[in-house]
């Protein structure tokens, strides 16, 4: 791959630390992610990576630490203002509406672009019309790159998973996000799975320049598709690198392999 | 009937037929593409633009007169565009087989010597590039889609959208060239060159002249009487002698809107959108269409069920008279038209074929049942024998005189006589020109009076003329008591079963049969479901034994029922086997088109041949599969070898 622009910092995490009462989840982690880039976090199980992406997202707000978006700090948002903010995400388990189609599912990834009153959308006149044809384009445009025409009208609770986690990337795309925060993408999938979402991970981040930070465990893939790796365990950066930094890290090793903890 | 070689009197090319339509009918639509959900519409005007376009893009970019430009791609507006183009510019189009491996693609493209290559998408050009140093004569790509192809862009790999801004912007020299191009050529001018699927060996490049494919159209819209506006779905490979001459050559001619299903795995809900007047498919595709009919009514409601058998039923007996006009009785009429208000109308509409005035099925014969079934329910479906060689057409039923066995009279033009052999011949001004760069093939194929050998055995019905097709006539041979042995006659018995995907009969010059068998997955796999089998895989199933007693009970009743046949007696099925894998063109045991190669799989799996013959009741086998992406791994399996009831 040739080398891509990635100067600029898009988001950077600073001394983050989250507690839920007593339980800390989070202690003092800090990392960037560059514009442009494929930025992973892995880690065992429980070592506080969901919270950081929920952190990013908004849905949590940490007791200490500071969150920088675009240049400039963040103040406690609720995560739909994030989302107006150009940050999408996707869900561990899959969030869709169950009894909606594949395209309706899709569409409500583009409310951050619907601007007519509730009156003009009742009626369906001027404005909202227009903005109706324009976002079902975009939705379309979506489906294409997904390779997804097939289901377009199917209702979303009767696909297969591998197709769900698709509508799901699919919706987040339609918001056309500067960030795109994917939380365990191949989670469950099967090996041709895992290869089609890979591509489509790559293609979003080349074909739209879309920055990508993403959750996963599979330690395959993210060494093949991610730029750099956050590795977190126990709720603290313990590695930050390339993929070929990571993997001869002496304490993210020990961190997969299960060097006892004093 | 018409002589159809007076079209030659008004046009020498097909692309001309194109540059009258859109000055006589520039508004009318041409060509429909489904893009982002929506069908989009090319007048006529814009199908000519575009092609002109395209046409000068490729001089400018280098293409010179007279040579082989490859196309390769699913059914695409973009590329029958080029097809026109490519023939305007003074090329000639060699469409290949979008589902291609590279190899297969090496063939084609090495033989032809194409420079330039019209590619659909990343899938297609990877294939190329794959090929790089053995294809050194390749100058450009051109693509059409530009997802994932950012980083391949280059001066030889170019969009299509900057070869068509080039034909805009074109200089004059480009200019004078094209039109010095065009007037160059006349109706002895190759069309285009057709590879077939290769059912013996490797493909070999048919040449078809103007004058071949522009009667062979013509002949075809006089015989169904085609009409203007008619609509047609084109989704069959575009690199196959039926789409090119329905899509490229029928359609303009005919002035027929064709349509381009937006992906592969949507066509059943575009052909539902667009209702096309003129069905075109092989078996397989009516197969596949009834298999899921059957499934679907098998989970429907009771009283839902009942009433399909119940209508079913009366169609079986008398739809096939309704829809040939013939007199069924006023009480009978009156329950039939019942049947299709509820029934037959519906289902014809769920199968997006609601409008059809004619349908076609070739390249394979067809089951009696299936082919029954859906003129039952009103649809005009008929059979024609063609081939390649022919510009497809050889014969063809007319309305009225419909059966199952036999696949009609010669079509418009065509002579047909029987050879010595046995073997069909024909000859017609739409027959080929010449293999491509092989006058060896070309002279045991086509006789110095210009009589093509079809390869296919088979006889003239007394009486009515109809045609009625054997076998190949290579592979009607005896068996070693010198009766009769031709094993598609049995194999499409078999395959006849929805149960049954592919047969594999082997025999010749052997005492007794026996056969391959390989099960339909989705309709196996359905019955399993019903029968609370358990299966993780294709291979498991196959070799279940409630699999093999179903596929035993199938064999012999098809014993039974050739044994009333006293010339074929001989074919019955001693011995069987379920296969372990699908048979699959990647791995070169059927063709593109899912013709068997018979040689090759009997070479493949020599060791279970030999296990059928020498009396072992089970088999260990190993096997390589290629996977689509061309990379190469192998199963093993333990197979059961069954016998089944000869008839006396």
């Amino acid at each position: 791959m040739e080398e891509k622009k990635k100067n600029n910092t898009i988001m950077e995490v600073k001394d983050i630390t989250l507690r839920f009462g007593g339980v800390t989840a989070i202690e003092g982690v800090s990392f960037d992610i560059l514009e442009g880039e494929v930025r992973a976090i892995i880690g065992p199980n429980g070592a506080g990576k969901s919270s950081m992406l929920n952190v990013i997202n908004g849905f949590y707000h940490p007791q200490e630490g500071e969150v920088w978006f675009n240049g400039q700090k963040r103040g406690a948002m609720k995560p739909y203002q994030i989302a107006y903010q150009g940050i999408a995400r996707t869900f561990q388990n899959i969030a869709l509406f169950k009894g909606m189609s594949t395209l309706d599912n899709i569409m409500t990834g583009r409310f951050t672009h619907m601007k007519s009153g509730m009156i003009s959308q009742v009626f369906w006149k001027g404005k909202a019309e227009k903005e109706e044809y324009e976002n079902r384009e975009a939705v379309e445009k979506v489906i294409d790159f997904l390779e997804i025409q097939t289901i377009r009208k199917t209702e979303v609770g009767k696909l297969p998973y591998g197709l769900q986690k698709r509508v799901e990337l699919g919706r987040a795309l339609a918001a056309e996000p500067k960030l795109l925060l994917l939380d365990e993408p191949m989670a469950g999938m099967n090996v041709e799975e895992k290869e089609d979402m890979s591509r489509f991970i790559l293609d979003v981040n080349e074909e739209f320049g879309t920055t990508v930070a993403l959750i996963e465990h599979d330690m395959g893939v993210v060494m093949d598709i991610a730029d750099r790796v956050v590795v977190m365990d126990y709720g603290k950066n313990i590695g930050d690198g390339t993929p070929k930094e990571i993997v001869s890290n002496q304490k993210v090793i020990d961190a997969y392999l299960g060097v006892s903890h004093d | 009937m018409t002589d159809n070689t007076a079209v030659l009197k008004e046009y020498s090319t097909i692309w001309q037929v194109l540059e009258e339509n859109a000055k006589k009918y520039p508004n009318f639509p041409a060509v429909r593409e489904k893009a982002f959900g929506i069908w989009q519409t090319w007048t006529w005007s814009d199908y000519s633009k575009n092609s002109n376009n395209l046409a000068l893009g490729l001089i400018e970019l280098g293409m010179e007169d007279k040579s082989p430009v490859a196309i390769v791609g699913n059914n695409r507006q973009q590329l029958y565009s080029a097809m026109f183009s490519i023939q305007m510019a003074g090329g000639i189009p060699v469409p290949i087989y979008q589902d291609a491996v590279a190899e297969e693609m090496l063939h084609v493209l090495q033989h032809s010597e194409a420079k330039i290559i019209i590619a659909e998408d990343q899938e297609q050009v990877d294939k190329v590039i794959e090929l790089g140093e053995k294809l050194p004569n390749v100058e450009k790509i051109l693509f059409l889609e530009d997802k994932s192809m950012r980083s391949y862009e280059s001066n030889d790999i170019i969009g299509i959208q900057k070869a068509l801004e080039l034909g805009e912007n074109s200089t004059e020299k480009t200019l004078s060239e094209f039109e010095k191009r065009k007037k160059a050529q006349t109706s002895e001018s190759t069309g285009v060159i057709l590879y077939t699927s290769g059912t013996t060996g490797k493909s070999k490049g048919v040449v078809l002249s103007n004058a071949n494919i522009l009667t062979a159209a013509s002949g075809a819209i006089s015989f169904d009487k085609l009409r203007p506006g008619m609509e047609v779905v084109s989704y069959l490979p575009m690199a196959w002698v039926g789409d090119f001459i329905f899509s490229t050559c029928m359609a303009p001619l005919g002035r027929l809107c064709i349509n381009c299903p937006e992906s592969r795995d949507t066509l059943m809900t575009d052909l539902k959108e667009i209702g096309p007047d003129f069905f075109f498919g092989p078996p397989r595709i009516f197969e596949g269409l009834l298999t899921s009919i059957m499934i679907r009514i098998e989970d429907a409601s009771n009283i839902k069920k009942r009433l399909f058998h119940y209508f079913m039923n009366l169609a079986k007996k008398i739809g096939g008279d309704v829809l040939e006009g013939k007199s069924v009785g006023l009480f009978n009429r009156a329950l039939y038209a019942l049947g299709d208000l509820i029934i037959y109308g519906p289902l014809r509409n769920s199968l997006g074929m609601s409008r059809v005035s004619v349908g076609y099925t070739a390249g394979e014969a067809i089951g009696p049942e299936i082919f029954e079934f859906f003129r039952s329910i009103g649809i005009n479906l008929k059979q024609l024998y063609g081939q390649t060689e022919a510009g497809v057409f050889v014969t063809m039923q007319p309305d009225g005189e419909v059966r199952s066995e036999t696949v009609g009279v010669p079509a418009p033009g065509v002579e047909l006589k029987i050879g010595e052999n046995g073997e069909v011949l024909y000859r017609s001004p739409s027959s080929f020109v010449e293999y491509y760069k092989n006058s060896k093939s070309t002279n045991e194929t086509k006789d110095n009076n210009g009589w093509v050998a079809t390869g296919d055995a088979g006889f003239i019905e007394d009486g009515t003329g109809h045609l009625k097709i054997i076998d190949r006539a290579k592979d009607v041979g005896k068996l070693a008591s010198g009766e009769m042995f031709a094993p598609k006659y049995v194999e499409n018995k078999l395959k006849f079963y929805p149960n049954i995907l592919e047969a594999v009969l082997f025999g010749k010059d052997k005492e007794k049969c026996v056969a391959f068998i390989n099960i339909d997955l989705s309709s196996v796999g359905n019955w399993a479901e019903k029968e609370n089998i358990a299966y993780a895989s294709y291979q498991e199933l196959a070799g279940h034994p409630q699999v093999y007693s179903m596929i035993e009970g199938h064999i012999n009743e098809v014993n039974m029922d050739i044994s009333k046949d006293k010339m074929l007696s001989g074919c019955q099925i001693d011995r069987f086997l379920v296969l372990h894998k699908e048979l699959d063109p990647d791995d070169g045991e059927i063709t593109r088109t899912r013709k068997v190669r018979r040689q090759f799989v009997e070479d493949k799996y020599s060791d279970l041949v030999k296990a059928l013959y020498d009396g072992s009741k089970t088999i260990k086998t190993e096997t390589k599969v290629t996977y689509e992406d061309g990379r190469e791994g192998s199963i093993s399996a333990t197979l059961e070898i069954r016998s089944a009831k000869l008839v006396k």
